[in-house]
């Protein structure tokens, strides 16, 4: 991790809260105050002191966001690093434009943990500290690493993997003409280069407009309310439903049985799913109704596993536990008002588990934050990653790869030397890899054995 | 058995007389050090035992290096190359590349001629059979007939003659190279002290007879007029050069090969070690690649007094009725006679993941591998870690710290930290794409790289630092007078601007910012810029090339200085990675199968996440 560039994150839980804070650390920090911030006083801000301003597009000059700003010179600072901290309005929209206007100045994204990392590097916090740090990389990139393989089956990493191969190969087609020059590598491979190059910049095009990652919370995330027949799964949703802080709306789906309820967890929307078959299997035979709950599994975001305190973790429950390996689910114990008869498998240690009471309510509240938490900025409930962190991660990466594909095409229409192509192609590369897995030049190697007849 | 001790103890024994050999002897030697090579045959100093040629793309960089260090692979084919071309023109500085036919045997008689004269360098003819090892430091070495040389520091230098075993068709015998005994016992003892010795393949095509090739049926390919030298030291070569020549294989080829393979040592299993991919055997590519019609070969004369023809490409282990009807299907090699038959050969090799970054190895103090013994295959890559080795080596004799070269110094980083960071499988080549600052590394450059580091252990001579010196101060100098001089619109010639699309400029320009469009070169400016005839043309090349490329290198640039730190973090050799919280169990087991001597190379080892890198480096910070 490299430690002396600035970097930049929202600091405030993303959703609805009243005010957000963006803060950026690092040696570029006051140039960035005197870019993009507008304020009363001239010249550049004044160490540790409040000011009032605007937040401007550095390329467009629009104002962004009526803004506090503090400038905290090293090494009075969290990190002993210079840091700016821009206090905008909350809400999601509003913070993430902030950010984007820090990030256009050339700033990085900061990793998970990295203040944290920065602030123990420079002496600010013990080892102790530290340790509490370790534990949240470690969490976050490995959980982010399980999220890349759980969504490898999905549409998003397919995708990623295509672009990925299409620049590898353009890359490998590169390569063999720089380091092969006295074998006879097909002409015919140069038009290729361009096609592949296309290709990839056509799919990081797709990607990026469908992938707002504001999707999360302006459309809401899909939850499926999961449970063996008698469970309390419809006493659950009838609970979520009606709970009085929630705005319920209904909404028609487009199909038979899907009428999408509509819950508002703190901002964040819930889009429950099959509401409908839920309460129509509660009365049908056990079998069928389970097998029915498992076809759904996969279209949803998160599953809310419902076991029944009252009863002991049976062949039904297992055969849905086992449906759940690599989604993301919250355990619920509804009925917690009465004897518990119910032990949880071990495989279950880990999983975040709420104990209910669709009868009293008792436990609501807690389900409410854990939901809330398992999907936004703050605190991991189980073993994943949250959404919107990687989606973000994601959008600035394949960014970076769309610039560079197009400064690369740009080269090889003015015909650029190969050499010159390569390094954007690499830099292309390297940012898709921050998601997908780095490119090793092994890789692009084996590529050019393949294709090539190449050697003497 | 009693053994012999010789009478004279020395500062540095080399094992092997190839090109890893030869440069580890001379550079321990002229850095003061009392050296002894050993070799099994004295004739054999230097061969080429493959192809015979020196550099093409990366190997030409590898031996500029190693010439811009002060050794001799650089000088000795401008004396004695009958061939020189640069290759990749057309694609940029970075990636052009010289190459050299040479005269083969010329090649080694001067390179023996050259140790010969070299002061505290003593020539042995003696297979070593065995290390002195005492409490993990080496000692010496013992040979075959019970002598037993004692010294402070050893390389090994083997080549492919650990337990060599030669394959033509499903014969197979031992052997170091066709003519030459194997050698024998060392890998066994290599093995007992703790060392993963692992299996490598490789092969040689033919020697064609030359008066039984029509060369009027073949293309012929010559030299670049005037040959650019190598070697920095080298004013000029005015030898007169001769031409290889152009042919292919064809259909009919290809079903005598596949006719063979019932008796290819290859296909039926004979052969375990495992062969290069860039350098497949005829066989391998009719095989892989079934659709192509033909391929190519360049036939390269072995010397200007030897009708010997070297055809590249085209190596097997096929019979050797199978290699005479191959070889006489091909256009212009119908009547063609063999006069050293084809081959394959396996050796053992040591796990290069098993050294220091200063090809030091990790379990035995004292000892270092250079070449084919690190699993490397070509002859610029062996003398290159042979200069490593031999400059480590004679580093540890003085008591000094050893000289690494980073990624961004030379391939000749590239390549060590690749083989000491992640081992490898198959023979190991250099290619240009391994090179992450490819930018940084050019040939031309290569001086500026390295010269300094040469001369500061002590093998580049003064007079040709003096030259060096100068050099680089009249590139500074002329970068100065280009960015202070200034083409006004009111003065300019009129021709020069419409020619460049220039008509009508408002602002003057200075050459610089002229020099850095691409349709305008430094032999153009010369029409406007009277002073330019004046400045040496290696000079011009070298400031053309950092103007124009001015903005890519500044990003390589910038790419080492961010990795910098994590490069110059040295991890202890006693960290316990199963004491750091934090790491998974999958990182764990890499870094402790891997150990990595900083976090540069942990960062690029595969499967350690940027996460435990950081981990890592507030592990390495909390010991203090």
């Amino acid at each position: 991790m490299y430690t002396e560039d600035t970097i930049a994150a929202i600091s405030t839980p993303v959703g609805e809260g009243g005010i957000g804070i963006i803060r950026v650390s690092g040696p570029a920090s006051g140039a960035i105050a005197r870019r993009i911030v507008r304020h009363a006083m001239n010249g550049d801000l004044e160490s540790h002191r409040f000011c009032y301003g605007s937040v401007i597009d550095p390329s467009t000059g629009d104002t962004v966001d009526e803004v506090m700003v503090v400038l905290m010179r090293a090494p009075r600072s969290f990190t002993r690093e210079d840091v700016l901290e821009i206090q905008c309005h909350g809400g999601y929209l509003v913070t993430r434009r902030v950010l984007d206007a820090v990030l256009a100045c050339g700033v990085r994204l900061a990793e998970p943990g990295e203040f944290t990392l920065r602030a123990f590097l420079n002496g600010r916090i013990d080892l102790v500290q530290a340790e509490a740090v370790i534990d949240v990389i470690r969490s976050k990139t490995e959980a982010a690493l399980s999220l890349a393989q759980h969504q490898r089956e999905g549409r998003l990493s397919e995708r990623l993997g295509t672009v990925r191969d299409g620049l590898r190969h353009a890359l490998a087609l590169v390569e063999a003409f720089i380091d092969f020059p006295e074998d006879d590598v097909d002409p015919a491979a140069q038009a290729e280069i361009e096609a592949k190059s296309r290709q990839a910049l056509g799919l990081i095009r797709e990607l990026l407009s469908g992938f707002d990652e504001g999707r999360v919370l302006r459309e809401g995330v899909s939850v499926l309310i999961a449970g063996k027949p008698n469970v309390g799964k419809s006493s659950l949703l009838n609970t979520l439903l009606q709970e009085k802080r929630s705005i319920v709306t209904s909404v028609p789906g487009t199909t038979r049985d899907i009428i999408e309820e509509v819950v508002n967890v703190k901002g964040l929307p819930l889009r429950m799913l099959d509401t409908a078959g839920i309460r129509e299997t509660e009365d049908i035979v056990e079998r069928e109704g389970v097998r029915l709950t498992l076809e759904k599994i996969p279209q949803a975001d998160l599953v809310l596993f419902v076991l029944d305190g009252g009863r002991p973790f049976d062949d039904d429950d297992r055969m849905l536990l086992d449906a759940l390996e690599g989604k993301r689910f919250i355990v619920v114990v509804n009925k917690s008002d009465l004897v518990l008869h119910l032990e949880l498998p071990a495989s279950l240690a880990g999983v975040t588990q709420v104990a209910i009471s669709t009868a009293t309510g008792e436990g609501i509240v807690d389900l409410r934050e854990a939901v809330f938490q398992a999907f936004i900025h703050g605190v991991a409930i189980d073993s994943r990653e949250y959404v919107a962190l990687s989606q973000s991660r994601h959008w600035d990466a394949l960014a970076k790869a769309q610039e560079c594909i197009q400064t690369f095409l740009a080269n090889l229409a003015a015909s650029q030397t190969l050499e010159l192509l390569a390094v954007d192609l690499k830099d292309a590369l390297h940012a898709v890899g921050e998601v997908t897995g780095e490119t090793t030049p092994d890789d692009v190697l084996d590529l050019i054995f393949q294709r090539f007849c190449i050697g003497k | 058995m009693g053994l012999i001790d010789y009478e004279k103890q020395y500062d540095v024994i080399v094992v092997g007389a190839g090109h890893a050999g030869c440069e580890a002897a001379l550079a321990a030697a002229r850095m003061g050090c009392e050296s002894l090579l050993l070799t099994i045959n004295l004739d054999a100093i230097a061969l080429m035992s493959c192809n015979p040629a020196i550099g093409g793309l990366a190997k030409g960089h590898l031996v500029r290096e190693i010439d811009a260090l002060g050794g001799e692979m650089g000088k000795n084919i401008d004396a004695t190359g009958i061939q020189f071309r640069i290759l990749n023109t057309r694609k940029g500085p970075a990636v052009r590349a010289s190459r050299a036919q040479a005269d083969k045997q010329l090649y080694r008689l001067r390179m023996k001629h050259v140790m010969e004269q070299q002061d505290r360098l003593s020539l042995k003819q003696a297979e070593v059979t065995g290390l002195v090892v005492e409490e993990d430091r080496v000692r010496g070495v013992v040979t075959k007939v019970g002598v037993r040389f004692l010294a402070e520091t050893v390389i090994l230098t083997t080549g492919t003659f650990m337990r060599g075993l030669i394959h033509v068709g499903l014969t197979h015998y031992p052997g170091g190279r066709a003519g030459d005994l194997p050698s024998v016992g060392l890998s066994d003892q290599l093995q007992e002290i703790g060392f993963t010795v692992g299996r490598l393949k490789t092969g040689t095509p033919a020697r064609l007879d030359g008066r039984t090739i029509d060369f009027s049926r073949l293309e012929p390919q010559y030299g670049d007029d005037p040959p650019v030298p190598f070697s920095f030291s080298t004013e000029a070569i005015d030898r007169p050069q001769i031409p290889c020549y152009i042919a292919y294989t064809n259909e009919r080829s290809h079903e005598i090969i596949r006719s063979g393979l019932d008796r290819s040592p290859l296909y039926s299993g004979v052969i375990e070690g495992i062969g290069p991919r860039y350098c497949p055997s005829i066989e391998d590519k009719v095989m892989r690649f079934p659709d192509k019609d033909r391929h190519q070969t360049f036939l390269e004369p072995e010397g200007r007094d030897t009708v010997e023809y070297y055809p590249s490409g085209l190596s097997t282990s096929l019979p050797v009725d199978i290699q005479y009807r191959f070889y006489r299907s091909i256009q212009g090699l119908e009547n063609v006679e063999i006069m050293r038959p084809a081959y394959a050969i396996e050796y053992d090799y040591v796990d290069p993941i098993q050294l220091h970054a200063s090809l030091e190895t990790k379990l035995i103090r004292n000892l270092y591998h250079a070449g084919q013994i690190n699993g490397t295959s070509g002859y610029e890559e062996a003398a290159g870690q042979g200069l490593m080795a031999g400059i480590n080596a004679a580093l540890r004799v003085g008591g000094r710290e050893p000289l690494v070269l980073g990624r961004s110094d030379a391939y000749l980083g590239v390549m060590i930290d690749d083989l000491v960071t992640l081992g490898t499988r198959e023979p190991y080549r250099m290619f240009t794409s391994r090179a992450e600052y490819r930018l940084l590394l050019r040939e031309d450059n290569a001086d500026l790289r390295l010269r300094e580091q040469g001369h500061g252990v002590g093998l580049v001579r003064e007079e040709e630092y003096g030259r060096f010196v100068e050099k680089r101060q009249r590139i500074g100098a002329e970068l100065e007078r280009l960015r202070g001089t200034k083409l006004l619109p009111s003065e300019a010639d009129p021709d020069f601007l419409s020619a460049f699309g220039m008509t009508g400029l408002q602002n003057a320009l200075t050459f610089e910012q002229l020099l850095r469009r691409p349709d305008i070169t430094y032999e153009e400016l010369r029409r406007i810029d009277s002073l330019a005839a004046d400045v040496p043309p290696a000079v011009q090349e070298q400031v053309e090339i950092q103007i124009k490329y001015q903005g890519y290198i500044e990003r390589q640039l910038d790419q080492v200085e961010r990795s910098r730190k994590l490069e110059g973090t040295r991890i202890p050799a006693d960290l316990e990675y199963a004491a750091i919280p934090g790491l998974s169990a999958e990182v764990r087991e890499k870094l402790e199968k891997f150990r990595p001597d900083t976090l540069g190379q942990a960062s690029r080892i595969q499967g350690v996440t940027p996460a435990a890198v950081g981990i890592l480096s507030l592990a390495i910070k909390a010991r203090g």
